[in-house]
């Protein structure tokens, strides 16, 4: 199936004491593409992002309102754990930071509180995902040095191989090259096209530039709210609203 | 008159600079204030304490007259105060890492909850630990024990409980909320978030806090007062009364015989050695653990 839909959210309304963040958000996220989460910085795109696996629980002062579905299954009213709907995303924030273990442990990490412990499990599956981050030939001779003596980069590397060691099929990213330098920021965004086979991935960013580059899919927000969505061709080419050609033009920051 | 915009910007430099110049001095004056305090302290109880101080007096316990300038020693009180500060710290640190977790983990959505918490800890923390002795003395009386190394112990870690608590919560503060996030977003539970990435991230505070707490602890005269006892022996069981330090101090500089009184300073100076010492393996011990915390 061609578009097939992977996160579905419904009249998805947060409100933090007495702003509201988020109004009225209905969007379809489709499976294994990339879908682009574009708007100017305080519009609510990190907010409606971790909404996705929970982490808004910790907030204090919350309410929300309205439906999230994943694959059917309404994550904001299920009996299920919140730590299972959480390890079926991986998450990659604005700066990475990586747990405060050496290299291996915080890949290890994850799947020992899933209760892999086996070390011969462990070892082959920790080559396996810092492989699939392009990290393993830098750290496959310093697995036991902290994870803070890589550089950023590396860390953000890092981040990614933990994030899919806990076999995550979404991957959610909060802007996560705005800390990098070009070229891990390219290695990054590399990734995330291989990676769009098998997961489908949400990718918040405020540079228009990446945004062309990467989406299928784009959701333009504006002041909390969803102003557009589709395609990228569609989007990109023929925006539907004023507020969306103001700023493909650039005139909204 | 016409002041010059130039001429206002270099009235206003010239305030800053004074400025500038001005506090940093009042900062290094206060500083230098605190040191020669400190040092005076010290170097009054050295120069009393260290000629009084002998192997015997480190070695042995009180034999009979020892308070009237006889033979004996402070081992009585050495080993009591050990066992009680680590007995207290423990039994503090027990119950204070995980309440100051719990504050920063599971409370996390409840910012005003957690605030009033904090502000009864910062009202416990200034409690005199007096109190916590006359409490503890009459419960005591109450259940009818005696008083006990048990007894000083449970006295001193709850009198040393609200410091542990805050002074480990202000350290897992300062961690930052995207390590929450990523350890959450990788499933893990609220307490593997709290024991296995917090309380590693933040090693070294939870370090000085237990040193801070086994200052107060091993330093405190009051709350040991009325609960342990004194005794000449070296305790053998929980039950039994206990000397320490402070009290071994109090008794002998009452006494009105100059050598005791002596000796009551070279009993501090040993207990301002063991401070000191616990603080710089304590440093040397967090520094060791500190390549693992993330610097944000
Ligand atoms: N924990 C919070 N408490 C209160 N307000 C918040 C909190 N987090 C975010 N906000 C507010 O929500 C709005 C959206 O924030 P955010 O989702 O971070 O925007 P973006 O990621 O698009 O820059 C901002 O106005 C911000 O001030
Ligand atoms: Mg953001």
């Amino acid at each position: 199936m061609e578009n097939e839909t992977k996160i579905r959210i419904e009249n998805l309304n947060l409100s933090i004491g007495k702003s509201k963040i988020l109004k009225d958000i209905n969007v379809e996220i489709p499976k294994h593409k990339i879908t682009v989460i574009l708007g100017p910085s305080g519009c609510g795109k990190t907010t409606l992002l971790k909404s996705m696996n929970r982490l808004t629980d910790i907030y204090s002062d919350i309410r929300v309102s309205g439906k999230i579905l994943i694959d059917g299954e309404d994550i904001l009213h299920t009996d299920k754990d919140v730590t299972e709907i959480r390890k079926r995303m991986g998450l990659l924030s604005q700066r990475p930071y990586p747990l405060p273990m050496n290299i291996y442990k915080n890949i290890a990490f994850g799947l020992k509180i899933s209760g892999r412990r086996k070390k011969r499990f462990l070892n082959k599956r920790i080559e396996h995902y810092l492989k699939q981050a392009n990290l393993w030939n830098e750290v496959k001779d310093r697995l036991k040095e902290p994870a803070a003596s890589l550089s950023i980069g590396q860390q953000q590397r890092l981040c990614l191989a933990r994030g899919l060691a806990v076999d995550p099929d979404i991957i959610l990213a909060d802007e996560p090259t705005s800390a990098l330098d070009p070229i891990s920021s390219q290695e990054i965004e590399k990734k995330f096209t291989e990676l769009k086979n098998g997961y489908t991935i949400v990718l918040v960013t405020h540079i228009l530039r990446q945004a062309i580059r990467l989406a299928d899919y784009v959701i333009f927000m504006y002041l909390g709210e969803v102003i557009e969505q589709g395609p990228a061709e569609q989007f990109f080419k023929s925006p539907q609203t004023e507020i969306t050609k103001a700023y493909l033009k650039g005139s909204i920051n | 008159m016409r002041i010059s915009t130039g001429n206002i910007f270099r009235l206003r430099k010239t305030w800053w600079r004074f400025e500038e110049t001005f506090f940093r001095s009042l900062m290094i004056f206060s500083s230098m204030v605190i040191v020669g305090v400190l040092l005076l302290i010290i170097f009054s109880i050295m120069k009393t304490g260290i000629p009084a101080l002998s192997f015997e007096m480190l070695t042995q316990t009180p034999k009979g007259g020892f308070y009237f300038g006889k033979e004996g020693g402070i081992l009585n009180a050495i080993v009591g105060s050990a066992y009680l500060a680590v007995g207290a710290t423990g039994l503090a640190l027990s119950i204070g890492l995980p309440v100051a977790i719990f504050m920063n983990t599971w409370l996390l959505k409840h910012k005003k909850t957690v605030n009033i918490i904090r502000f009864i800890l910062d009202l416990l923390w200034g409690v005199p630990s007096i109190i916590y002795g006359a409490i503890g003395f009459m419960i005591m009386i109450m259940l009818g024990l005696k008083t006990s190394l048990l007894a000083g112990i449970i006295v001193v870690g709850m009198f040393i409980l609200p410091i542990m608590i805050r002074a480990i919560d202000e350290a897992l503060k300062t961690s930052p909320s995207g390590l929450t996030e990523a350890s959450l977003s990788l499933g893990s539970t609220k307490s593997e978030l709290g024991f296995k990435v917090l309380a590693k991230q933040c090693f070294p505070g939870i370090i000085t806090a237990v040193l801070l707490s086994f200052g107060r602890a091993i330093g405190d005269a009051a709350s040991v007062l009325f609960t342990t006892g004194f005794t000449d022996n070296i305790p053998t069981s929980l039950t039994q009364p206990t000397a320490t330090l402070p009290l071994s101090i109090f008794f002998q500089l009452t006494s009105p015989i100059p050598e005791v009184k002596n000796r009551a300073y070279a009993a501090a100076v040993v207990l301002t050695i063991i401070i000191l010492l616990t603080s710089i393996l304590s440093r040397v011990f967090s520094n060791r653990y500190k390549k693992h915390s993330i610097k944000f």
